[in-house]
Formats: structure tokens, C-alpha cells, sequence
């Protein structure tokens, strides 16, 4: 491990966290997915979750949004410990997080509109007007205005993908959630999709917190970088100081995820 | 031997928890009908889904059951003399049971099953996962409108389905066959009481609720793969039949 660090997790100055994940432990069957981990989280910018396949991300990023409970452990979002939340402080806190699922989870019978305005009819009070104008500032963001009326089924997926960011984006969340955001995607729309994710990180000033396999695409958009391996923070710092890291685990999945290989550094360690 | 208890211990525990997780899931859902936020534009839209659009299928499903127990009705009572009873025979029969099982037999195959298929294909896509995180109640969205929609329903159409078999009865039993037309609607005010409208009218309550409750758990709770949508819709659709036909037994035998 490189100078300048306490078990691969690099100091993050006095940048205050958005997240703070303590000790985290989850178990499905006899598999423990999640191992005593930690991680923080610094509020404004984004912080890109990577690692072999199995090694806990899709999970972690559930428990930061409240879809799984751990099975021991904190996750202290804003000061708030969500762990020890019932249903209602959950929803509380969840008004200020906004999520990009792998498949967009665009709603298929509506259109782009009545998508992106869901959270807003739903979850507010706002007049039409102001639902109107604020979803159109949101598409306008995400480049697409005019699609207004166009089902999912009728976009391609980058659209799609656009489409369920601006749902994401609608409500001015603090903390946006992306799960793998370019899945599925050519490389140019990856690399479009990363740049808007950049660009709109910037003009709505968020806390991002992506997973991601596009390693290292990615981190060109990226401002900090947390490697898991085994259900652990294997490597937590800026993409510099990871990237810079004398880790042989970490080299091992850089050069797996080069040669194509999905399990990258085969979850040795 | 250890191994096979162990393994046998941990089918009856995770029996008991499927089965406890699958009440609850009821209690939830029609508890959710009564708290706010009240959506009654998503309760009249189920309501279209499961009740208007299933109307024409229930005529067409009732005419024909009618007509084959006016048909049949008839052959059997005019050796005993009793054409005179067929309008009784067949308004019970109809009344007490073909109406209620039939009706949700068909509503089970055709709105259930789509049902099942929506929802397992929304879980499967994280739709619901996604209305979970924007704060909002995925059952009390997605659930508790299809419930209430159905305990609407079911009774609404069993009623049309008793009222065109009646209809079909006579068209085929007086008009076709010849059975004495006079008899045909008296016998049926005459011979028939308030106990067995209520027999139909509870029986497609149950029916809705065990539905709905059945096509709704299945969808909701897919499997995140491939063969989860049709392996959920498949099971909605057989075990609601199954469990109409049992309580038809059990509603029976205690308001018999």
C-alpha cells in the first residue's frame, strides 16, 4: 500500500461527507456479500464505486438507498443514521436522494413526460405550470426536449437512460444514485453519458455516488474512486491517488477489466 | 440422515414464513386502501381494467353457460314431468355457484394473469424497486387499487353473468326446446330467496379478494429472472383457480 494511507483509505481534506457507511455487514444464504465495511462518501462530488463482479457493489449501493437493511452496521446519510429509520423517516430522507437504475426503470406505460413529472404529481404540491416548467428545465438538461410524448419503448437505450436521469434529476435531489449508468451502451453513448453525468453533477451541485464496470472510462469523470474486493473498501481516495496506488490487487483488476475479463482481478487479494 | 432433517426443518421453516409473508401481504394491502394519500383516479382505472373491459367476456361466457343448462336442464326435468322447474334449476344453479366460480374463473385467466405479468415485469425491472426509492408505497400504488377494484368488480359481474345465464336459459330451454314460458321467470321469483343471492353475493366477494390477493402476491414477489414473469403468472393463475374451487366448497357448506 502507498504512503499516505490507513488500509487503503486515502484522507479526504476537509471535505465534509454526504455518507459515512460504518462497519457495514449483510449476508444472503452462507455468502457474506458485505464484510465490515467502510466507506465515506464526500458531499459535491463523485465518487465511483468499482470492483470485481461479487464483490458487493450493487449491494452497497442498495443499502445507501434504503432498498436492502444490513445485517449489522451504519449508514449515516446527512448526519442521519437511515439504519435505525422506520418507513417514514426512510421516505424522508429518500426525498433528497435521487436514483439511476441499470435499466433506466423507466415506467413502460408512460410516456416521457408523465415519467419524468411522476415524482413531482406524486410527491408534491406544485401547480401544473410549475411541474410543466420544471420538467422541461429537466429534460432541456439531459438534451431531450421534444420527447416529451415518446413511450420508452420508442427511445433507444441512451435515450432511455437520459430519460430516467432527468426523473432522477426532477426533484433537486442532494445525493443522485447511478447503478452502472452505461450498461449496455456503445462506447460512444457511454462516453456521452458520462459527460452529461459530469456536466449535470456540476449544474445541479450533487453528491454522486456511481457503480460502475467501465473501468477506467469512468474515471475521467470521476473525483474519488472506491475499489471493493471481498465485501471490503479494498482502496478509497482520489482517481490520482488510487490510481497512483503500489496495489497489486488493484493492478491485477485493472488489467482484467483491459483483457475483457468480468471478474477482473478474479476476487484474489 | 442429520442432513435430511436439517434440509427437511428448513422447507417447513421457510413454508411458514411464505405463508405468513403471503397473509401479510393481504392484511397490508386492503389496510392500504383506507390510509391516505387516496388515489381514486388509479382506483377507477383498475376498476375499468378488472370490471368494464372483462364485461363482454362474462356476457359471452354467461349466454353459454345459460343456453347449455337450459339445454340440459330441460332434457333431464321434462322425463320427470318438471319443465315447469327449469326456470328455478336454472337461476340456482347459476345464482349459488356457476355465476360466482365462472365469472372469477375468467376473470382470473384474463385480468389475474395480466396482472401477474405487470407486476412481475415491473419487479423485474426495478419499477418497483424505483418507486420505493422516489418515497412512494409500492404496495399501496400498486396493490391496494387492484384489490379494491376487484372487490368492486367480481360482484358487479357476477351479477351480469347470473342475470344473461338466466336470459340464455330461457332463450334455449323456452324458446328452442319448448318448455312452458309462464313458469320460467315465477318459479323463479317464487323459488328463490335472499339467502341465495347472498350464497353468490359472498362467494364473489371471497373470490375477488383471493384473486386479486393471489395474482398480486405472485407478480409482486417474481423472480429477477428470465422465467420469473411467466413462472409468476403461471402460478397466479393456477393457484387462484384452485383456491376458488376449495372456498366454493367451504363457502358452500357453511351457508348451505
Amino acid at each position: 500500500m502507498s504512503g499516505g494511507t490507513t488500509n487503503g483509505t486515502f484522507q479526504n481534506g476537509a471535505v465534509s461527507n454526504a455518507i459515512e457507511v460504518r462497519e457495514l455487514c449483510r449476508h444472503f444464504g452462507r455468502q457474506q456479500v458485505l464484510d465490515h465495511l467502510s466507506l465515506d462518501i464526500p458531499e459535491g462530488q463523485i465518487t465511483t464505486i468499482v470492483g470485481p463482479s461479487g464483490c458487493g457493489k450493487t449491494v452497497l449501493l442498495k443499502h445507501l438507498n434504503m432498498l436492502l437493511v444490513p445485517d449489522s452496521g451504519t449508514i449515516t446519510i446527512y448526519g442521519t443514521d437511515v439504519t435505525r429509520l422506520g418507513n417514514r423517516g426512510r421516505d424522508a430522507v429518500r426525498e433528497n436522494l435521487g436514483m439511476l437504475f441499470q435499466a433506466g426503470a423507466l415506467f413502460d406505460s408512460m410516456t416521457v413526460y408523465d415519467n419524468v413529472s411522476f415524482p413531482l404529481v406524486e410527491k408534491t404540491r406544485l401547480p401544473e405550470n410549475e411541474i410543466r416548467s420544471r420538467v422541461g428545465e429537466t429534460l432541456a438538461a439531459v438534451g431531450l426536449e421534444g420527447m416529451e410524448n415518446k413511450f420508452p419503448s420508442e427511445m433507444s437505450g441512451g435515450m432511455q437512460k437520459r430519460a430516467a436521469l432527468a426523473r432522477a434529476l426532477v426533484r433537486r435531489p442532494k445525493i443522485l444514485m447511478l447503478d452502472e449508468p452505461t450498461t449496455g451502451l456503445d462506447p460512444t453513448r457511454t462516453g456521452a453519458i458520462h459527460e452529461l453525468i459530469r456536466e449535470t453533477q456540476k449544474k445541479f451541485n450533487l453528491t454522486a455516488v456511481m457503480v460502475s464496470h467501465d473501468v477506467p472510462a469512468v474515471f475521467q469523470v470521476s473525483d474519488r474512486v472506491a475499489f471493493l474486493n471481498h465485501g471490503k473498501t479494498h482502496l478509497n481516495g482520489t482517481v490520482e491517488e488510487v490510481m497512483a496506488a503500489d496495489d497489486a490487487v488493484f493492478k491485477r483488476f485493472l488489467a482484467g477489466r483491459a483483457a475483457g475479463d468480468d471478474d477482473g482481478a478474479s476476487l484474489g487479494g | 440422515m442429520v442432513g435430511l432433517i436439517e434440509r427437511l426443518g428448513a422447507l417447513i421453516i421457510d413454508g411458514i414464513l411464505d405463508l405468513g409473508y403471503f397473509v401479510l401481504f393481504l392484511v397490508y394491502s386492503l389496510l392500504n386502501i383506507f390510509l391516505p394519500p387516496y388515489k381514486p383516479r388509479l382506483w377507477i382505472r383498475q376498476i375499468r381494467i378488472i370490471g368494464a373491459d372483462s364485461t363482454m367476456l362474462i356476457v359471452l361466457i354467461g349466454t353459454f353457460t345459460g343456453m347449455v343448462l337450459g339445454l340440459q336442464g330441460y332434457n333431464t326435468l321434462n322425463r320427470f314431468g318438471a319443465a315447469g322447474a327449469l326456470g328455478t334449476l336454472v337461476a340456482l344453479a347459476l345464482v349459488r355457484e356457476l355465476g360466482p366460480v365462472l365469472a372469477a374463473l375468467m376473470i382470473a385467466a384474463r385480468s389475474g394473469s395480466a396482472m401477474a405479468a405487470e407486476l412481475g415485469s415491473m419487479q423485474v425491472t426495478e419499477q418497483v424497486d424505483a418507486l420505493t426509492v422516489m418515497a412512494i408505497n409500492p404496495v399501496q400504488y400498486l396493490v391496494s387499487p387492484r384489490m379494491l377494484a376487484g372487490l368492486i368488480s367480481f360482484p358487479l359481474l357476477t351479477t351480469i353473468f347470473d342475470v344473461v345465464g338466466i336470459y340464455g336459459g330461457y332463450l334455449v330451454g323456452v324458446k328452442l326446446m319448448g318448455a312452458p314460458r309462464g313458469p320460467y321467470f315465477s318459479g323463479i321469483s317464487s323459488n328463490m330467496d335472499l339467502h341465495d343471492i347472498a350464497t353468490g353475493f359472498w362467494k364473489s366477494v371471497v373470490f375477488g379478494v383471493i384473486v386479486m390477493w393471489v395474482c398480486c402476491y405472485k407478480g409482486y414477489n417474481a423472480e429477477r429472472m428470465a422465467t420469473g414473469v411467466s413462472r409468476a403468472t403461471t402460478e397466479a393463475v393456477v393457484l387462484s383457480s384452485v383456491l376458488i374451487l376449495a372456498f366454493d366448497y367451504v363457502i358452500g357448506a357453511i351457508l348451505i
